[in-house]
């Protein structure tokens, strides 16, 4: 193979920022998602939720629902079978151990969140299928139930499902050195703090749907999902059928997030099916739904003891991490020890010590959410790393320089490996794209009733799931007869630009003129799609990598192999270059892909269709790193934050798209100033109900709420991955948190624990600092 | 699809008022931004509805034969923003609901469901209020005219009579001449929301513009109902143009208002606000009207 | 009973009528009688401005719009945007060039809002035109390429580039 030819033309395809490749039918609306493929007589499917966060269903009376006109079935949690599956979108495990909790239902007696699933009502109609499930009334037994995450681990505290005593899903420990020792050193600084994130919703625009009906046996489900594959999986056991009795289909999304990284309505919608005589039904969630009764982002609350020697290194670290699970296991305890994981990592520390809890409460359950544990974490660890620096009188930057993973860091578990320094890079870089040193002197001099100030956090992430899960990715191409190729991978299209990457990997394998050669087959159906385990931890690009690689380099040997035959030409003597069979030693194009694939294909005497098809199994991962620089100004009097500029610098390897990585990380950043500043789930103390389940009262930040958003990148070409690349799905949501927490700290001196730091968080804490006047509130008392 | 049970749409406002009379259950929707989102929620669902939104003649901005500036209640947010009247005498309003939602909900929002839902924290509430705008509503006998604040009952409940439907919203010369107004919008975010708080003041100065010769100030979201602070106004009538007064001002808000405690702010918290937005809008109406602080 | 009304407008400069369930929202007649599917769902409250068409020329959130308001009224919906050989028109370009687009679910709202302020031939600041485009949510973009887009367009248009 021509090495120089191949790398010319590796810079000319990757690495450029190309058109997305569905990009001309989203911006002509003509993009199916599951709705815009219902067909017409899907019968309506509409869910009856608990109005009580904890106890028992006693009793359904139907009878008025079922008299309603158009209503044509009514199924409650006695007619569902006691089979328990579990959601979470993870790769199944041959080893019974390490599979997902099972502890679900299709509908549930033991209601267990205001919200959960009792009933349903199956109807020809909308307006019937609601008036129906408004007329079910529901007895319950009510149980006392607990909604903070400490309050659930206490003795007496009311106790969620069996088998888990305190509600403790799961506790794990890292123990590394001796903490108790390395305190009892003399000198040493204490830095202590409780951190606190909020329960916050994916909210990707497109509520998550689908529709089920029954085709020769067998069940289709179309499904707004991240994960067809596996959904495809949790359907079979939730039913109790063959997992090759289901067929998931996945059409465009709109966004998922995570949310859709698990199972949501897809088992249910199956099985009202299955009670219907097979004719297709439809669950289509609305909005409050989708806050409540499908998954939302761990609330994990953290307490951090860092002693600091004079010269501020890191003496010893403990970390005790409470998740707040919600109702069911979900994702359940992979998230908190992702994040506790990350602490010894990023600012490494010889001796830590850190506890995970996850534990069941009654409010919605949480599952993934982009980021997987890691903006909570970031969160927590990068304010205390601020409060660190200042405890020493030292700038945050310079500080996290002197503490923060140096080169040549290895983690003993992933053996991802920091090639580069690259957190160093990261920082230098946007110190200088946000002009940090001139801001931070000029800033310092602010006294006055508004002032600004400036911060930074930053973060590392996982590329994939590697050693911890199974990482898979298969693939499947096909030579077309006008010298394109056709791919297809269960690797999924969530927005992201996950196809056009593809395309553009696979056209630069084979040799291709142009990504636009590559037709990427975007809809996943599990009856035609070669198994991939879909859009989650931020692997797609990295893990298809190595299949499109592998079974692109097949193609092309199948090509050659065929090329051989009709030129007559050694194979080692020929390449691929701009969709032609070109002589290497004297650079004579020979015949063009189309015309080989003509002649393959129409041959009377040796036929052939070219395809090519592998699995490659991925035994690696790689660390993807960045960081946040948030400039604000403070109305203190207003209690008012304004972003002012934010910045994020991240390595995430090679890119394959500039554009498109460009535009990813403006949408982490969009996230991450709704969890800094704005977003949360609020629950009534007094009976559990979620209050702000809308996009009115849940306050996802407005376009008038962004500054303009800056993305800078390091290109380290990661060595692990065929084409240098990896993380980039998730990272852009990870520090914008702290970073903005730590420029309020910046401005203001006060130091704010609490995220989203809305007004009502500023009150509290500039009235205890002193920073407003609070004799109108003292004249009340 | 929205769970109604018969739709009623009236060709004139005597048509409405004759639909009132024979379906008196039946709940009058004007843009719907509220109406349809409380029946989708099931609030409202299987009732009648009376639809107002085809009556054109309720649209429009004029100036009537009194000088008074006459708003018909059809008139959306985005219209009463963009309309040159409302621009030259009292612009404050054009600016105030021009902080209702986004621009789809200032296009469909009407300034009359506005005062009609009877919520506290709609937006051209504190500024009607504050400007001591007539409300006319139109029954079978007739017009009949009401002071704004006589307007609201209690939260959620306006006085409009079963035969009546509102027509117009009136601010006389009185009230909007020589004046000049500031509101403030508090709320959690910048766009899409509801007003945690929202301040409305106005003032005329005296020739000089050394001294405020009448000071309005009214809130959204500070009590069940918007509500005029009238200590708070007694406190800066009358007196030199100065901080010293604008401080006094404000403070004296808290003698008037009665803001309560929900999930979505604290008693402490609003007043704290309140404090802090009657000083700035004072400031601001201030300098708008020429004086110097 | 159901109730049913003959519905006349103009849609995508086409004078149609059907008989419309006076239950349904505009979105409903759009998306079930018309198959007009740019039109998306996200809240159905009147908060994403997934549904956004216009009406007579300004933007409306067409899932809290009776569908009967629709008489006698011109509406635009994305679909109407393509010229006749499939050409796209300047701001659906943009929105592609500038990576304005990723899952997709809000463009054509995003993108009838543009129209509208395009369409009122004045120039904005970055900041207004913030403003008028505060009436949608996008989860994946962070607004900034949307910003850009339509800046980029309004520019273009009034001959500034």
């Amino acid at each position: 193979m021509n090495k120089d030819n191949y790398s010319v033309q590796a810079e000319y395809l990757v690495g450029r920022s190309e058109v997305r490749v569905d990009a001309f039918d989203k911006v002509t609306g003509r993009t199916k998602y599951y709705e815009d493929r219902m067909p017409g007589d899907a019968l309506y499917v509409r869910i009856k939720h608990s109005t009580i966060a904890h106890g028992f269903v006693k009793n359904i009376d139907t009878s008025c629902a079922e008299k309603i006109p158009g209503v044509v079935k009514v199924l409650t949690c006695f007619d569902v079978p006691d089979m328990p599956f579990p959601t979470a979108g993870h790769p199944w495990s041959m080893d019974p151990s390490h599979q997902d909790v099972k502890d679900r239902h299709l509908l549930n007696r033991h209601v267990r969140y205001y919200g959960d699933d009792v009933a349903v009502v199956i109807a020809e109609n909308e307006v019937a299928a609601n008036q129906g499930v408004r007329a079910l009334k529901v007895e319950y037994e009510e149980l006392p139930f607990v909604l903070d995450v400490q309050e659930a681990m206490k003795d007496g505290a009311p106790q969620l499902h069996d088998n888990y005593p305190n509600n403790i899903l799961k506790h794990t420990s890292i123990q590394k050195g001796n903490y108790a020792e390395a305190i009892k050193e003399p000198g040493l600084i204490k830095v202590e703090g409780w951190y606190e994130t909020p329960t916050v919703q994916h909210c990707h625009i497109e509520n998550h749907g689908c529709f089920a009906y029954e085709e020769n046996g067998r069940l289709t489900v179309v499904s707004s999902t991240q994960i067809p594959h596996i959904i495809r999986r949790v359907v079979g056991q939730a039913l109790g059928r063959p997992w090759s009795d289901i067929r998931i289909v996945k059409p465009y999304i709109g966004g998922g997030f995570g949310n859709k990284q698990d199972a949501l309505y897809e088992p249910l919608c199956a099985w009202c099916c299955t009670q219907v005589g097979g004719r297709c039904v439809r669950i289509d969630c609305a909005r409050e739904e989708t806050f409540v009764s499908n998954r939302v982002r761990h609330a994990i609350r953290f307490h951090i003891v860092t002693w600091l020697h004079g010269d501020g290194t890191l003496a010893a670290r403990k970390v005790e991490c409470f998740s707040n699970q919600g109702a069911y296991a979900s994702h359940g305890h992979s998230i908190v020890a992702k994040a506790m994981g990350s602490f010894p990592q990023i600012y490494p520390c010889d001796n830590f010590e850190g506890d995970a809890y996850t534990v069941f409460t009654n409010r919605p359950a949480a599952g993934a959410m982009r980021g997987y544990g890691m903006p909570q974490a970031s969160f927590a660890d990068d304010s205390n790393i601020d409060e660190c620096a200042r405890a020493l009188g030292m700038d945050p930057m310079d500080y996290r320089d002197k503490v923060i993973m140096p080169k040549g860091f290895v983690d003993g578990f992933s053996k991802n490996e920091n090639y580069y320094d690259s957190f160093r890079m990261c920082l230098e870089k946007g110190a200088e794209a946000i002009d940090y040193r001139r801001k931070v002197a000029e800033y310092a001099k602010d006294t006055g009733p508004v002032r600004r100030g400036i911060g930074l956090a930053a973060f590392w992430y996982n590329t994939a799931v590697y050693p911890i899960s199974l990482e898979t990715s298969s693939n499947r191409m096909q030579l077309n007869l006008d010298g394109s190729v056709t791919m297809q991978c269960g690797e999924t299209e969530i927005g992201q630009g996950a196809d056009t990457a593809y395309a553009q990997m696979t056209a630069e394998v084979i040799g291709l003129r142009s990504y636009r050669d590559v037709h990427v087959v975007s809809c996943q159906d599990t009856d035609i799609t070669p198994t991939g385990l879909g859009a989650y931890a931020s692997r797609q690009t990295y893990v298809a990598g190595f299949s499109i690689r592998q079974t692109g380099d097949l193609l092309r040997k199948k090509i050659l192999e065929y090329a051989c035959e009709v030129t007559r030409q050694p194979i080692q003597n020929m390449d691929i270059v701009n969709g032609n069979i070109v002589r290497v030693p004297d650079g004579r194009v020979l015949m063009s892909l189309s015309e080989l694939a003509m002649t393959a294909q129409y041959n009377p005497v040796h036929s052939e269709h070219i395809t090519a098809e592998s699995t490659y199994t991925i035994r690696n991962n790689a660390y993807s790193f960045g960081c946040t620089f948030a400039e604000v100004e403070v109305d203190i009097p207003l209690c008012k934050v304004k972003l002012v500029d934010m910045i994020n610098v991240h390595d995430c390897g090679r890119l394959i798209n500039p554009a498109l990585a460009e535009a990813q990380v403006h949408g982490g950043m969009s996230m991450a100033i709704g969890f800094g500043l704005s977003e949360q789930m609020l629950f009534d103390p007094k009976t559990g109900r979620p209050l702000n389940n809308n996009l009115l009262d849940y306050k996802l930040s407005t376009f008038m709420d962004h500054p303009d958003l800056r993305a800078e990148f390091i290109q380290n070409p990661e060595p692990t991955s065929p084409f240098g690349t990896k993380a980039l799905g998730e990272p852009p949501a990870c520090s914008g948190a702290p970073a903005i927490r730590n420029a309020i700290y910046n401005a203001t001196g006060v130091a704010i624990n609490t995220i989203p730091i809305t007004p009502h968080v500023l009150f509290a804490e500039f009235s205890r600092a002193g920073l407003i006047k609070d004799e109108w509130t003292k004249e009340e008392k | 699809m929205y769970d109604l049970k018969a739709l009623y749409e009236a060709s004139s406002v005597q048509n409405a008022v004759e639909l009132r009379l024979e379906h008196p259950e039946a709940q009058i929707i004007a843009g719907g931004s509220d109406v349809l989102v409380q029946m989708r929620e099931g609030k409202r669902a299987g009732k009648e509805l009376i639809s107002i939104y085809g009556l054109d003649e309720l649209r429009g901005v004029s100036i009537d034969e009194n000088d008074s500036i006459r708003i018909g209640s059809l008139t959306s947010f985005s219209h009463i923003t963009r309309d040159p009247i409302i621009q030259k005498y009292i612009n404050v309003l054009g600016q105030a609901v021009d902080m209702v939602g986004g621009p789809q909900i200032r296009n469909i929002g009407t300034i009359g469901g506005n005062t009609c839902n009877g919520v506290t924290s709609a937006d051209s509430a504190s500024t009607l209020h504050a400007w001591e705008a007539i409300v006319e509503l139109t029954g079978s006998e007739g017009k009949r005219l009401l002071p704004i604040r006589d307007f609201y009952i209690k939260a959620g409940l306006v006085d409009i009579r079963p035969d009546e439907i509102q027509t117009a919203i009136i601010i006389p010369k009185a009230s909007y001449e020589n004046t000049y107004g500031h509101y403030i919008k508090y709320s959690m975010r910048n766009a899409m929301d509801i007003a945690t708080l929202g301040c409305s003041v106005n003032v005329r100065l005296s020739p000089d513009k050394k001294t405020i010769e009448r000071a309005r100030i009214a809130y959204g979201v500070a009590g069940p109902v918007p509500m005029r602070a009238e200590k708070a106004e007694a406190a800066a009538n009358g007196q030199p143009v100065s901080m010293e007064t604008v401080e006094t001002f404000a403070r004296t808000v808290l003698d008037d208002i009665n803001p309560r405690d929900s999930w979505r702010a604290s008693k402490a918290f609003r007043q704290h606000i309140a404090v802090e937005t009657a000083k700035r809008c004072m400031t601001e109406s201030i300098i708008l009207a020429g004086g110097e602080l | 009973m159901a109730q049913y009304k003959l519905i006349h407008c103009n849609i995508n400069g086409k004078d149609v009528e059907k008989m419309v369930d006076v239950r349904a929202s505009l979105t409903d007649m759009l998306r079930n009688d018309y198959h007009l599917t740019s039109v998306k769902k996200g809240c159905e409250v009147g908060e994403c401005g997934a549904c956004n068409v216009l009406i007579d020329g300004e933007c409306f959130n067409s899932c809290i719009y009776l569908a009967v308001w629709a008489e006698g009224k011109h509406i635009r919906t994305l679909e109407g945007l393509l010229g006749p050989d499939g050409e796209l028109s300047d701001i659906q370009q943009a929105f592609m060039e500038e990576t304005a687009v990723q899952c997709g679910f809000c463009t054509p709202g995003f993108i009838m809002t543009a129209v509208e302020i395009l369409e009122s031939g004045k120039e904005y600041t970055r900041e207004e035109l913030r403003k008028l485009l505060s009436g949608h949510l996008c989860r994946c973009t962070g607004y900034e390429n949307i910003l850009n887009a339509v800046e980029k367009t309004m520019k273009k248009r009034l001959g500034k580039v």
